[in-house]
């Protein structure tokens, strides 16, 4: 009975709000986490369970002579002590293929074998009955070392990472067009060069991990997990010698993702392990200090970016190299961020010719990978850098030089001859020009102008920037979904996705129920579990409600069909006069007549029913939904600053995002991650850093040296929505919102504080600190 | 064993008597003693905020206090908000106004605004910027939870004028 109709003939999301998609409905997973009665990592407690802690490199770089556990193993409550030789059947830890080869003899090991690379490197682990006691215990663990020279600088000359094998695993190269024939002929060549400092996800909860073997199932679990189970289960199976099936992965509450949170970490695969040879349940939460320095950091890039230009100020090619800072080993995200600043760094302007070579270096500091806009934050920064430059070089306004590269909407779908991560660069839809004057008209930029010559004239230093950004979202390939109504009516939704905090069970919930005919409120969302879905892609890259929202919306409308097809039959009435409200089929011309409830429908699906002879018995379907594209959201940052004379302190006065997302299935939970992507990239544009001293310690391992935003660094923050360009990709017409806000939030702020200083071209770096305005301020005088 | 203390810890009301380590921290043992995962540790040194507990009425941070010095104190966390399946007006207007992504620093957010709202229900916008940045999210970038507390306050006030009328 499943699967009345083709998939590809189904309809599309109707245009404007339904009875639940398109409206700003609470959330469904509120009211544990308000009640303080939610399951984080730290949450998770199994009987007889073990506490594992982590010894972790002092150097930055050294040869590891010896490591002593005698004294470790003898305090009270220890059961063991492991280092690498423990651990020496367990392979590096593998990464997510792409085109990119070569990069293997650079994972890392889950301990540190005769070299430790970073200041916080596994080196070994222990394991005993209470937290406290296993951190005692971890202190008397002695290790010897040889210190070796530190590489900290991604620009400087590649060394060494072991006989042969030296540390630029690898350049991605993209390139089209005439390069060399676009500078030859430029009217004008602007040549910058830029960095964007380390900074990283930094999720409110720290990573934890609970593994626990079932020897009575002989099944392996891990708990506290996020993002992307069922390719950490494959791998984490893989790594262990076990079969897939005899391994899972559960998901509780994530406190906080940010790309960080939910790779295959050391310490997944060694609580994993313990829990195998020690036959004990196995718990490990790391705490603040480790996250700092063990955690995914992000984003630090050197650039050396010219731009060739007619004499109007339009683009004629990009030459761009650049530096990738990966830290000390590559991590499973492989060269994707490299990949993703070259793919995504044209941004929204017609490019006739690009070429890009991004360096992938290793260095000794913590290994990095994939933040809230992984590539785009640093390349925004750098491409809106660039069109600033323009615009002062050839005395054009920041605005005009924008709109004249701006690829129109009838250029769309523009295709560029570029990939990234492995799929070709098609922007699907867009009026980029007309977002933009939305943006400016609701920002008041014509007359903010003139409030700033009168504050500037009474000797405030305050200034306005903006910055254009292409996001991407929805990567595919694949995902899918299984909705089942029970027999009280009550809808479950099984999806391959992840939670890391954002609002999927609500928005899957919004659009199952539209489909179907239900309130949402009894849509039950399962996620982030490997024992109830066979196969998924997880939650990262925007990627959610693109993908498993498309699912949903097909397997809910197929349910929809099988309860019409049956409601049809047993009301006597063709289905097509039939629609389902609140769980109620009933006669969709609202005349009355005999009604059956979904409830009393699957009672009729069930596996004894008579009706149900030679066909699969329930009222569910599984649908797939496929991506070869991925869909490209875009906007706006503006912003205004005010900057103190005295301290070199920015301060940001007044925001806007504009954002495009296509269709927004939940216009509150969008405009929150706006806000709550915008925070991250002002931390990045004014405040976080991970700094090192010369040696490679690092310097920020607290939350008194690596500053995030609280609301007293928060603007005045206004959001718009747009809704112009719906993604022909999908049936929802949807683009995901959960990096627009992050974005372009570096390159806005430098392009303000520029404005403020009146000195075009003088933010070179982010974060932009006091100590470098206040320099420039020093300058003026 | 004479490193162990016992203590007997009111939380919520209801009494719990531990024996713990001096060493020990409150947050811990709430957590892990007490069973009121409710709390959630960030940092562990007294930074972010999301263990925040009211000691005797102030917000205090539990990985901060050692839990021997929590005895004969009134301690009251984010289980003891809801009156049964009612939320407080705060909770309530938490879940309104989208103050919460992933929920982690929300226990802590929640205590210190029923502080803020009992200690100063008319507090000024200035003020309230000034006491809520003693404390970090790192999802909603804010605003809805300073909106939220807004709003508890004015539904705290209506409440207070209806039984007044009545």
């Amino acid at each position: 009975m499943d699967g009345l109709i083709p998939v590809e003939e189904r309809p599309a999301l109707a245009a404007g709000p339904g009875d639940f998609v398109g409206r700003s409905v609470t959330r469904i997973e509120d009211a544990p986490l308000v009640r303080g009665e939610g399951l984080f990592a730290a949450d998770v407690n199994f009987t007889r369970q073990l506490h594992m802690r982590v010894v972790r490199a002092e150097f930055a770089h050294a040869r590891i002579l010896s490591v002593s556990t005698e004294a470790a193993r003898a305090m009270p409550g220890v059961v063991a002590v492991w280092t690498a030789e423990d651990v020496a059947d367990i392979p590096l830890i593998p990464f997510r293929a792409t085109k990119v080869r070569g990069l293997e003899p650079y994972c890392q090991p889950v301990l540190a074998r005769d070299r430790m690379r970073y200041v916080g490197e596994p080196v070994a682990v222990v394991f005993a009955d209470d937290a406290y006691r296993a951190e005692d215990a971890a202190e008397m663990v002695v290790v010897e070392a040889e210190e070796l020279a530190v590489l900290l600088d991604a620009t400087a000359a590649p060394g060494e990472f072991a006989p042969g094998l030296h540390t630029e695993p690898t350049i991605v190269r993209k390139e089209y067009g005439e390069v060399e024939a676009a500078f030859r002929s430029a009217h004008a060549v602007v040549e910058l060069e830029l960095s964007v400092g380390r900074h990283s996800g930094v999720p409110l909860e720290t990573r934890g991990a609970i593994a626990r073997y079932d020897a009575a199932r002989d099944v392996l679990e891990l708990h506290g997990t996020a993002k992307k189970q069922h390719w950490n289960r494959d791998e984490i199976a893989r790594l262990l010698g076990r079969p897939p099936q005899g391994v899972h992965l559960f998901e509780g509450h994530v406190g906080g993702g940010f790309g960080v949170r939910g790779e295959l970490y050391p310490e997944d695969l060694l609580v994993c392990a313990a829990a195998l040879r020690l036959r004990r349940p196995v718990k490990w939460i790391e705490d603040r200090r480790e996250h700092l320095v063990a955690t995914n950091h992000s984003r630090e890039q050197h650039h050396r970016i010219r731009a060739a230009v007619d004499a109007d100020g339009r683009l004629l090619g990009i030459d761009d190299v650049f530096f990738h800072d990966q830290g000390a080993y590559v991590r499973t995200h492989g060269a994707r961020v490299v990949d993703l600043a070259a793919g995504m760094l044209p941004g929204p302007y017609r490019l006739p010719a690009f070429r890009v070579a991004g360096h992938f270096r290793l260095t000794n500091k913590t290994p990095s990978a994939t933040y809230r806009a992984p590539g785009r934050f640093e390349t925004t920064f750098v491409r809106e850098r660039v069109m600033d430059a323009i615009a002062a070089r050839l005395g054009l306004d920041r605005i005009e030089v924008r709109r004249r590269n701006l690829v129109t909407a009838a250029e769309m779908p523009h295709a560029r001859p570029l990939d990234t991560l492995g799929v070709d660069v098609v922007l699907d839809s867009g009026d980029y020009g007309g977002l933009l004057d939305k943006a400016l008209s609701r920002f008041g930029w014509d007359a903010l102008q003139g409030e700033l010559a009168a504050r500037r004239a009474s000797g405030e230093c305050v200034g306005a920037g903006l910055a254009f950004f292409v996001e991407k979202s929805g990567l595919g390939p694949s995902d899918g979904v299984r909705v089942a109504v029970d027999a009280t009516g009550a809808v479950e939704l099984v999806s391959g996705a992840a939670s890391v905090g954002q609002g999927v069970e609500t928005v899957l919930a919004q659009i199952c129920a539209e489909a179907l005919g239900v309130d949402y409120a009894r849509v039950r969302v399962v996620r982030g579990r490997t024992d109830r879905i066979e196969f998924g892609n997880g939650a990262h890259a925007s990627r959610v409600t693109v993908m498993s929202g498309s699912a949903t919306w097909k397997a809910a409308l197929a349910v929809r069909e099988m309860a019409l097809d049956c409601a049809a039959r047993l009301l006597q009435l063709p289905s097509s006069g039939l629609t389902i409200r609140d769980g109620v089929v009933m006669r969709e011309d609202g005349l009355a007549g005999p009604t059956v409830t979904l409830a009393e429908i699957a009672r009729g699906m069930g596996p004894n029913s008579r009706a149900m002879h030679g066909h699969t018995p329930g009222l569910t379907a599984e649908r797939w939904f496929w991506s070869d594209h991925m869909a490209y959201p875009y906007g706006i940052h503006l912003a205004l600053v005010r900057i103190d004379r005295g301290t070199g302190r920015v301060v940001a006065e007044r925001y806007l995002v504009a954002n495009d997302v296509g269709r927004a299935i939940n216009p509150m939970l969008v405009e929150g991650q706006i806000v709550g992507g915008l925070a991250q990239g002002l931390g990045g544009a004014l405040y976080e850093e991970f700094r090192y001293d010369p040696s490679g310690q690092p310097l920020s391992t607290t939350f008194a040296d690596y500053l995030i935003p609280t609301i007293a660094e928060m603007p005045v923050v206004d959001v718009l929505i747009a809704e112009d360009a719906p993604s022909p990709l999908n049936p929802l017409g949807v683009k995901g919102a959960g990096e627009g806000g992050t974005n372009g939030a570096g390159a806005a702020i430098a392009a303000a504080v520029d404005d403020a200083l009146r000195r075009p071209g003088a933010i070179t770096a982010l974060p932009v600190v006091p100590a470098t305005v206040h320099r420039l301020l020093g300058g003026l005088a | 064993m004479s490193g162990l203390h016992d203590i007997v810890l009111t939380v919520n009301g209801e009494r719990h008597a531990v024996r713990v380590e001096a060493r020990r921290t409150l947050a811990d043992v709430i957590r892990e003693d007490c069973g009121l995962t409710g709390t959630h540790l960030g940092c562990e040194h007294g930074v972010c905020g999301a263990c925040t507990v009211l000691m005797d009425d102030q917000p205090v941070r539990a990985c901060l206090v050692f839990a021997v010095q929590a005895q004969g104190r009134a301690l009251r966390t984010v289980e003891g908000l809801a009156q049964g399946s009612r939320l407080s007006p705060l909770q309530q207007a938490f879940v309104d106004n989208h103050a919460l992504q992933c929920g982690y620093c929300t226990p802590g957010f929640l205590m210190l605004g029923t502080a803020i709202l009992e200690q100063d229900p008319a507090i000024g916008d200035e003020a309230l910027v000034d006491a809520l940045s003693s404390n970090i999210c790192r999802c909603t970038g804010y605003a809805n939870i300073a909106k939220a507390i807004r709003a508890a306050a004015a539904a705290m006030r209506a409440e207070t004028a209806a039984a007044e009328v009545a």
